[in-house]
C-alpha cells in the first residue's frame, strides 16, 4: 500500500458519526475512492459516498473507541498498491501491508493505526538493463530485469501513462525500488517501483481467445472440465464439499507462470497452513519452491470487512503487473462470495436500497467488471499474457440459485459444481460431472491432440457418455436393484464405478496421486477404456457378467492413480485384463 | 471525565438513544442509572456528534427518560487472572457464585483483536475425546473450532460434557510433557436454569470446575447480554492461552440463542435484514468469535473451541448453522434418528467432517493406518446408507450378497462403533481396532481405499472367518 510514505495531506475534516466500518466526515475535500485517515490513529479509509457536505468512509481497521469530532486527513489518492520486486514469496492483507512487517511490529496479534509499504523500501535488488543509451523507449517497455525469486526474473517496465523517451542512462548494479535506474533525455526517471490504482485495470493492447489449457494435475479438471489459460471458472459448493482444497491444489500444480492466492474472509488456519506448506513444496516442473512464484493475499474472516472487500481488487491488480511482464498468471479468489457479503455489508450500513437477498443492486456489475479483467492479453508492449481467475463461490445452504452464484455463473466459462453427496461420501474431488461444464472444450482441444494424443476428445467423450449412461441406470437400480438389470447394462454400470473410483476421485494428500500429468490421465482413461472394451468383447461371447467383473486384474485399475511408474503399470495391467478376459471363453 | 446526561430521547427495545454535547467513542462503555438506583450497562451501537444509540445489556425496563447516562471513556474490558479458574460468573462477568471479588492481573478488551495469520501455528495435535465417532472419524485437533450441530432435545450437552470430561493429548498422559495445563471455559448463552444445572453437577461431581471458568446467561437473564458472554470467554480463553499457557477448551451453548440477540438487537436498529432476518453483517461477527480459536508460534498455550448450536427444524441450510459451517472447521451432526434409535451418543458420521483431521492424524501423531481406515469406513457406510433405501422397496432378497453385507456392516458399525455411551472412554487404538473388526466383513479386494501394507498388517483373519461362516 503506497500512501504510506508519502502523506500528500490535502484537507482535513471531522468526523460526524461512527458505525461499525462505516464513518461519515464533514468539511472533507475528497473525490470518490479518495483514502482518508481517520480519526486520531490516522485508520486507512476509503471514500464510498459524497452527499452535501458529508462524505462517507469505509474504514479499513477496527473503529472501536473512535469518536466524533477526531480529524479525518484526505491524501486525494485512490486505493493504490505498490509494483516492484518483492512481492513474491509476500503475504499481504487486503491492502497490501505485508503480514510478517506487520507481526514484526505489533505482535501475534493484529493491532491498528499500523502502516508499511507493500513492498521493502530498504532492500537492494541487482538491477540489469535490458536497454541501452539511445534505445527509444514506450510506456509498457520493458527496461532491465531483477531477479525476484530463484524461479522469477521480474521484469522493470516503463510505468502505463508515462510518455517514454530516448534513454539517456541506463544503470547497471544494486538498487532500492526507488531509485532511478533508467533516466530518460526529457528527465523522466524510472525506478522499479511503481503505483496502480487498484479499482482500475491496467491497460493492454488487445483481447485475444484462449487456446491453452491451464493444466492442473487435477484428472477432472484437465480431463473432463478443462481451464484455459486466461479463462474464468467458478467453484461454488455448500460448506465442507472441498472448495479451499480445490483451490489449494490449483495454486500448487496449475502450470501458471505466477500464482496470485486471495484468502478472501476465510479461515484464519487455512492460511497458515498455505504459508507453512508451501515454502516446502516443489513446483512438479522446475523443483523450486512453490512460493517462488505465490504472492498470498489473506483477509480472514476476523478481520475488517472493508479490506475484505478491497482484497481481490488487491490481488488483481498484483496480477495485471505481472501479466504485463509477459506471464501467465492464475488468480484464485476463495471465497467470491465473502467478498459479495463484504459490499452488502457496507451497502445496508449505507442504508442503500438493497437488490435480491440484501446484496446492492450494484452486485452483478461488480462481478463482471472484477471477471473481465481475467484473459489472454497482447501487452501494451507486444508480450503476451495471461491472467486465468478462479473464484470460489460458498452459496448459502448449498443452493446455487442465491444471487452470487447466478451472477458468476453469467460471466464464468468453466463450472466446476462441488456436491455435498459426493463429499459426504468421501469422493473427492466432490466435483460433481454431471452439472459442471468447460465452455472452453472446443478451444482447447486442438491442444490436447496436439500435445497428449489424438483422440483425446474423443475418448473424453466416450467417459462422458458411460457416466451419463450410469446416471440413468442408477435411477433403474434404486427401484428395482441392480441384479434386475440386463448384463450389458451391469457391465455399463461396472465400468462407470471405475471411471467414478479410479479416474475421478484423486487423493489430493497423497504424495503421487496429488498431481496427475496430461499424459497419465489420457493413459488411466485408455486402461478403463480397454477394460470396457474387452469386457464388452466377452460378454458377447457368452461370458457372464459376475466372471467378468470378477478378474484379478480390474481392481488394480483403483492404484493406477498412486502408481509413480504408471508408463509399465499400464501396460501390463492392459495385457493382464485382455489375457485374463480371453482366457473365458 | 465521567459526564452525566439526563437527555434520553428514545427507548427502543433494548435500545436507549441519549442526546450527547461532547464526543462519544464508538463500542465506549456506558452506565445508565434508573430512578430506582438500579445501574444498567450497556455499549455504543452508533456515535454521532448529536446523539448515540446505546444497547443495554440487561435490559432496558425500568429506564425512563429521567434516567442518567454516564459514558465510562473505555471499551468493554474483561479483568483477567488465573485465578478465575473455579469461578462461575454471570453473562456480563459479575462474580454470582458468592465467591471474593475478582482481582484482575490486567484487563483487556473483549473486542480482541485478530491474529496475523503470519504467527499462527497450523493445529496438529491429536486431541483424544474418547469418543469413537469423533477421533476415528472426524479427529480434533488443539486450536480447531468444531461446532456440533444438533438440534431442540438431542443430547449435544452430554456429548459436550463427555468430551469435556475426556478430553487429552495421549502422550501428555503418560506424563512427559512440558507440563500446560488442560482447561475448561464455558460460556452458557440463554440456556435453561435445568440444563445449567446439568452442566454445573458434573464440572462439580468430576472436579473440572476448579479448571473452569464458567460464564451463565439463562433463559431469563437479558437477551442483549448474550452478545457479550461468548467474548468474554473468549478474552479469558485467550489470557489462560497464551499469557498462562493453558490448553483451553471452549464451549458455548447454545450459538442459536447468540444469534436470536444479534437479530433483536438489529430489528431495534432498523437494519435492512438479510435471510430470515438476521443481521447482513451475521458472517462476520460470528466470524470474530470462531476465528478467536488457534496455536500462536512460540506460546505453549492454545485455545480450541467446540460452539454447539441447535438448528431450527433440524435444517443445516438455516442461517445460523450455515453461516457457522462456513467459518469452523468441519463439524459433527447430532442426529435425531440415530436417537430414536438408542444410539449414544448419536453422532451422524457421514455429514460430519473435522477439516484439519487429515495433519492430526497418521504415523506419529496417532497411526499409520487411520486416515485409510476412515476413508473405508466413511465409504462403506455411506454405501450401506444407500441401499437401506432401496431394501425398503425390494427386500433383502433382492439384492446380492455384497450388498447385504454392506447392509450388515451399516447396522454394525452403528451398533459397534458409534453406540458406545457416555460415560465409556476408548482410546485411539481402541477405536482403530473396532474399525479394522467391522472392516474385516469384506474381502481384502473390497478394501481400495487402504495401502495393501496395511490391510497385511491389520485386517483382522478372524473377523473375517465369522463373517464368511454366517
Amino acid at each position: 500500500m503506497s500512501q504510506a510514505q508519502e502523506t500528500d495531506v490535502t484537507e482535513d475534516g471531522v468526523i460526524e458519526s461512527v458505525s461499525g466500518p462505516v464513518v461519515t466526515a464533514t468539511d472533507l475535500a475528497a473525490k470518490m475512492n479518495d483514502v482518508v485517515y481517520v480519526g486520531d490513529e490516522g485508520l486507512m479509509g476509503e471514500v464510498i459516498e459524497i452527499e452535501g457536505n458529508i462524505t462517507t468512509v469505509q474504514v479499513y481497521e477496527e473503529t472501536s473507541d473512535v469518536s466524533p469530532g477526531e480529524p479525518v486527513e484526505n491524501t486525494g489518492e485512490p486505493l493504490t498498491v505498490d509494483l516492484g520486486p518483492g512481492m513474491l514469496d509476500s503475504i499481504y492483507d487486503g491492502v497490501q501491508r505485508p503480514l510478517d512487517v506487520l507481526e514484526q511490529q505489533m505482535g501475534a496479534f493484529l493491532d491498528r493505526g499500523v502502516d508499511a509499504p507493500g513492498i521493502d523500501l530498504d532492500k537492494e535488488w541487482g538491477f540489469e538493463p535490458t536497454v541501452e543509451e539511445g534505445d527509444v523507449i514506450a510506456s509498457g517497455d520493458v527496461v532491465g530485469v531483477v531477479e525476484e525469486t530463484v524461479q522469477i526474473d521480474h521484469k522493470v517496465l516503463v510505468p502505463p501513462g508515462s510518455e517514454g523517451g530516448t534513454v539517456a542512462e541506463a544503470r547497471e548494479g544494486e538498487f532500492t525500488v526507488d531509485e532511478a535506474v533508467v533516466e530518460l533525455e526529457n528527465g523522466e526517471e524510472i525506478a522499479m517501483r511503481q503505483e496502480w490504482p487498484v479499482r482500475e485495470a491496467r491497460p493492454a493492447a488487445e483481447k485475444q481467445t484462449p487456446t491453452t489449457p491451464l493444466v492442473s494435475g487435477q484428472r477432472i479438471l484437465d480431463g473432463m472440465f478443462p481451464l484455459a489459460k486466461g479463462g474464468t471458472a467458478a467453484i461454488p459448493g455448500p460448506f465442507g464439499s472441498g472448495k479451499t482444497v480445490t483451490q489449494h491444489q490449483l495454486a500448487k500444480w496449475a502450470d501458471a507462470d505466477i500464482v496470485v492466492y486471495v484468502g478472501c474472509g476465510e479461515r484464519g488456519n487455512e492460511m497458515t497452513e498455505v504459508i507453512e506448506d508451501f515454502p516446502e513444496l516443489e513446483d512438479p516442473v522446475t523443483g523450486n519452491p512453490l512460493m517462488s512464484r505465490t504472492c498470498l493475499i489473506a483477509n480472514t474472516s476476523n478481520m475488517p470487512v472493508a479490506a475484505r472487500e478491497s482484497c481481490v481488487y488487491t490481488g488483481i491488480t498484483i496480477a495485471e503487473y505481472y501479466r504485463d511482464m509477459g506471464y501467465d498468471v492464475a488468480l484464485m479468489a476463495d471465497s467470491t462470495s465473502r467478498w459479495a457479503e463484504a459490499m452488502r455489508e457496507i451497502s445496508s450500513r449505507l442504508e442503500e436500497m438493497p437488490g435480491e437477498e440484501g446484496y446492492p443492486a450494484y452486485l452483478a456489475a461488480r462481478l463482471s467488471e472484477f471477471y473481465e479483467r481475467a484473459g489472454k492479453f497482447e501487452n501494451i508492449n507486444g508480450t503476451d499474457g495471461s491472467i486465468s481467475v478462479i473464484g470460489a463461490v460458498s452459496p448459502p445452504g448449498g443452493d446455487f440459485s442465491e444471487p452470487v452464484t447466478q451472477n458468476t455463473l453469467r460471466i464464468v466459462k468453466t463450472f466446476w459444481a462441488l456436491d455435498a453427496d459426493l463429499a459426504e461420501r468421501r469422493h473427492f474431488p466432490a466435483i460433481n460431472w454431471n452439472d459442471s461444464y468447460s465452455l472452453y472444450q472446443d478451444q482447447l482441444d486442438p491442444w490436447f491432440r496436439e500435445e497428449v494424443s489424438e483422440d483425446w476428445p474423443e475418448q473424453r467423450q466416450w467417459a462422458v457418455d458411460t457416466l451419463d449412461e450410469e446416471d440413468e441406470l442408477q435411477e433403474i437400480v434404486q427401484l428395482v436393484g441392480k441384479d434386475a438389470l440386463p448384463e450389458d447394462q451391469q457391465l455399463t454400470l461396472e465400468v462407470a464405478r471405475y471411471l467414478r473410483e479410479a479416474y475421478l476421485q484423486q487423493n489430493a494428500l497423497h504424495e503421487v496421486d496429488t498431481y496427475c500429468e496430461p499424459e497419465k490421465t489420457y493413459r488411466m482413461l485408455g486402461a478403463i477404456k480397454t477394460f470396457n472394451d474387452a469386457a464388452f468383447e466377452a460378454l458377447e461371447a457368452g461370458v457372464p457378467v459376475e466372471e467378468i467383473i470378477d478378474i484379478e486384474a480390474a481392481p488394480r485399475l483403483n492404484r493406477i492413480g498412486t502408481t509413480a511408474e504408471y508408463d509399465e503399470f499400464i501396460d501390463e495391467l492392459e495385457s493382464d485384463i485382455q489375457a485374463q478376459l480371453e482366457e473365458k471363453y | 471525565m465521567q459526564k452525566e446526561y439526563k437527555t434520553i430521547t428514545e427507548i427502543s427495545g433494548p435500545l436507549v438513544f441519549a442526546e450527547v454535547d461532547e464526543p462519544v467513542g464508538y463500542d465506549e462503555i456506558v452506565e445508565i442509572e434508573t430512578p430506582s438506583s438500579e445501574t444498567r450497562r450497556g455499549q455504543v451501537l452508533e456515535s454521532t456528534a448529536d446523539y448515540v444509540a446505546i444497547q443495554v445489556f440487561e435490559g432496558t425496563d425500568g429506564i425512563d427518560r429521567e434516567s442518567s447516562v454516564r459514558f465510562l471513556g473505555e471499551t468493554l474490558q474483561m479483568p483477567l487472572t488465573e485465578e478465575l479458574l473455579g469461578r462461575v460468573l454471570s453473562g456480563s462477568g459479575q462474580p454470582i457464585d458468592g465467591g471474593p471479588d475478582i482481582e484482575p492481573e490486567e484487563e483487556r478488551s473483549i473486542v480482541g483483536a485478530a491474529i496475523n495469520p503470519t504467527a499462527r501455528e497450523y493445529p496438529e495435535e491429536f486431541i483424544q475425546t474418547g469418543v469413537s465417532g469423533i477421533d476415528g472419524m472426524n479427529t480434533l485437533v488443539r486450536g480447531q473450532k468444531l461446532p456440533i450441530f444438533s438440534g431442540s432435545g438431542l443430547p449435544h450437552n452430554d456429548l459436550a460434557l463427555q468430551i469435556a470430561r475426556q478430553a487429552t493429548v495421549p502422550e501428555e498422559a503418560e506424563g512427559d510433557e512440558e507440563g500446560s495445563e488442560f482447561a475448561v471455559i464455558f460460556g452458557a448463552m440463554g440456556i435453561t436454569q435445568e440444563e445449567a444445572n446439568e452442566f454445573m453437577d458434573d464440572f462439580e461431581r468430576t472436579g473440572a470446575l476448579e479448571r473452569s471458568v464458567v460464564f451463565m446467561n439463562l433463559a431469563d437473564d437479558p437477551a442483549v447480554e448474550r452478545t457479550i458472554t461468548p467474548r468474554l470467554a473468549l478474552t479469558t480463553a485467550e489470557y489462560l492461552a497464551f499469557e498462562q499457557d493453558y490448553h483451553v477448551l471452549v464451549i458455548l451453548t447454545d450459538m442459536t440463542n447468540y444469534c436470536e440477540a444479534l437479530r433483536e438487537i438489529g430489528a431495534a436498529r432498523e437494519e435492512v435484514p438479510g435471510r430470515r432476518g438476521y443481521p447482513g453483517y451475521m458472517y462476520t461477527d460470528l466470524a470474530t468469535l470462531y476465528e478467536r480459536a488457534g496455536r500462536i508460534e512460540g506460546r505453549d498455550g492454545s485455545v480450541t473451541q467446540i460452539p454447539i448450536l441447535t438448528m431450527p427444524g433440524d435444517d443445516d441450510t438455516h442461517p445460523i448453522p450455515d453461516l457457522t459451517g462456513y467459518i469452523t472447521e468441519g463439524q459433527i451432526y447430532v442426529d435425531r434418528d440415530l436417537q430414536s434409535q438408542g444410539l449414544k451418543p448419536p453422532v451422524q458420521v457421514l455429514p460430519s467432517l473435522s477439516r484439519l483431521m487429515d495433519d492430526g492424524i497418521g504415523e506419529g501423531l496417532t497411526r499409520a493406518d487411520h486416515g485409510d481406515v476412515s476413508d473405508q469406513l466413511y465409504a462403506a457406510y455411506a454405501e450401506g446408507e444407500d441401499l437401506r433405501d432401496l431394501v425398503n422397496i425390494v427386500g433383502r432378497e433382492a439384492l446380492s450378497e455384497r450388498d447385504n453385507r454392506y447392509l450388515d456392516f451399516a447396522d454394525r458399525f452403528e451398533e459397534e462403533f458409534i453406540d458406545q455411551g457416555f460415560d465409556r472412554n476408548r482410546d485411539i487404538e481402541e477405536t482403530l481396532e473396532i474399525g479394522w473388526n467391522l472392516l474385516s466383513m469384506f474381502p481384502k479386494s473390497e478394501l481400495n481405499r487402504i495401502d495393501e501394507e496395511l490391510i497385511e498388517e491389520y485386517y483382522d483373519e478372524e473377523a473375517a472367518a465369522e463373517v464368511t461362516a454366517d
